[in-house]
């Protein structure tokens, strides 16, 4: 009983750590349990709300589990076709050079159809901020084999696991674009751990900074998982992502701008 | 010396069972009840109140943002 009422003077609003930002609606995410999807919604509406540009801020969110952005964040959200939206992105950063524009895209959106539109974005350093969700799957569709699956790695497409002789070697979006000279800052984070959820945090931060000073394409690679794609509880999910997507993908900086 | 003690309230309603939250606290604060929510999933719960120093570690990973973390000096 003295716990209790303990407690209770605990949860006052003067002791509040920590509490889910305005921006993210109260709808309950469609997301399955576990999927890293809602952290980093989370963690997006958190900056947006942290550099007070919830009026300013348009994102494009195109085809994939990423379509349905516009329920979680109270922001202006435009669709984009399938794998279109840095090119999407590109028309309003050019015609309101104010706003803070951002892509919101799966590896099967950005790495598969929208390869031509994600380089080229990038190839022009149009100002603008790709966040790419890398889980290595089609999570919206049923789990089937995306250009990043790993060799190995069972989907509906593939049963037997990725065959690299017949289905090639998964694509390393991020290290092709950190080559590009139009990029300023790539780097590649997760979500799976409070200390990496802080990390791409401060990561997001960055490329908003970044984008406020003109600077070029930030692109940012979380990868992620998709507990129900690879058939496993989150908790697993997270564990085999660490053990078999991180050393493909190694978590870091790829390009950092010169001081 | 003062003692830090915590406290998180957890939306039932919203939380989807997935125990990142209860992997992630550093004091094993948080336990799954066998109870389900309107949805059917087990929902998180402080079953160790006494031990959370509010650190908001499970705030942090929770997808769904239902954890409201309070911490205090006593």
């Amino acid at each position: 009983m003295i716990e209790a009422t303990g407690i209770k003077e605990i949860i006052k609003p003067e002791n509040l750590v920590y509490r889910k930002t305005k921006i993210m609606t109260d709808n309950i995410l469609s997301y399955c349990p576990g999927c890293g999807h809602g952290t980093t919604h989370r963690i997006l509406a958190e900056v947006i709300d942290e550099e007070d540009l919830q009026s300013q801020t348009i994102g494009v969110s195109p085809v994939g589990c990423s379509v349905l952005l516009y329920n979680y964040i109270d922001v202006d959200i435009q669709e984009a076709a399938h794998g279109r939206a840095p090119a999407v992105a590109t028309a309003i950063k050019r015609l309101l050079p104010d706003k803070f524009v951002f892509t919101y895209q799966g590896d099967g959106d950005l790495a598969a159809i929208g390869t031509a539109e994600t380089i080229h974005a990038c190839n022009r350093g149009e100002n603008i901020l790709i966040i790419f969700i890398n889980n290595g799957i089609y999570g919206m569709t049923g789990g089937q084999m995306a250009p990043t699956t790993l060799p190995g790695m069972k989907s509906s497409t593939s049963p037997y696991g990725r065959d690299v002789k017949t289905m090639g070697y998964p694509l390393k979006m991020t290290d092709i674009v950190a080559t590009l000279p139009g990029t300023y800052y790539v780097t590649r984070q997760s979500v799976n751990t409070p200390a990496n959820v802080k990390k791409t945090k401060k990561a997001i931060r960055k490329a908003v900074q970044y984008q406020k000073l003109d600077k070029g394409t930030c692109f940012i690679e979380i990868v992620s998982n998709c507990p129900s794609g690879w058939k496993m509880t989150p908790v697993q999910s997270n564990k085999w992502m660490e053990e078999n997507m991180f050393p493909y993908y190694p978590l870091g900086d790829l390009k950092i701008p010169e001081k | 010396m003062a003692k830090i003690r915590g406290s998180i309230v957890v939306n039932i309603e919203k939380c989807k069972g997935c125990e990142l939250c209860m992997v992630s606290c550093p004091t094993g604060t948080i336990a799954m009840a066998k109870e389900v929510n309107g949805k059917g999933y087990n929902y998180a719960y402080p079953a160790n109140p006494e031990l959370c120093i509010g650190c908001a570690n499970c705030a942090m990973v929770c997808p769904d943002g239902v954890i409201t973390v309070y911490k205090t000096k006593i």
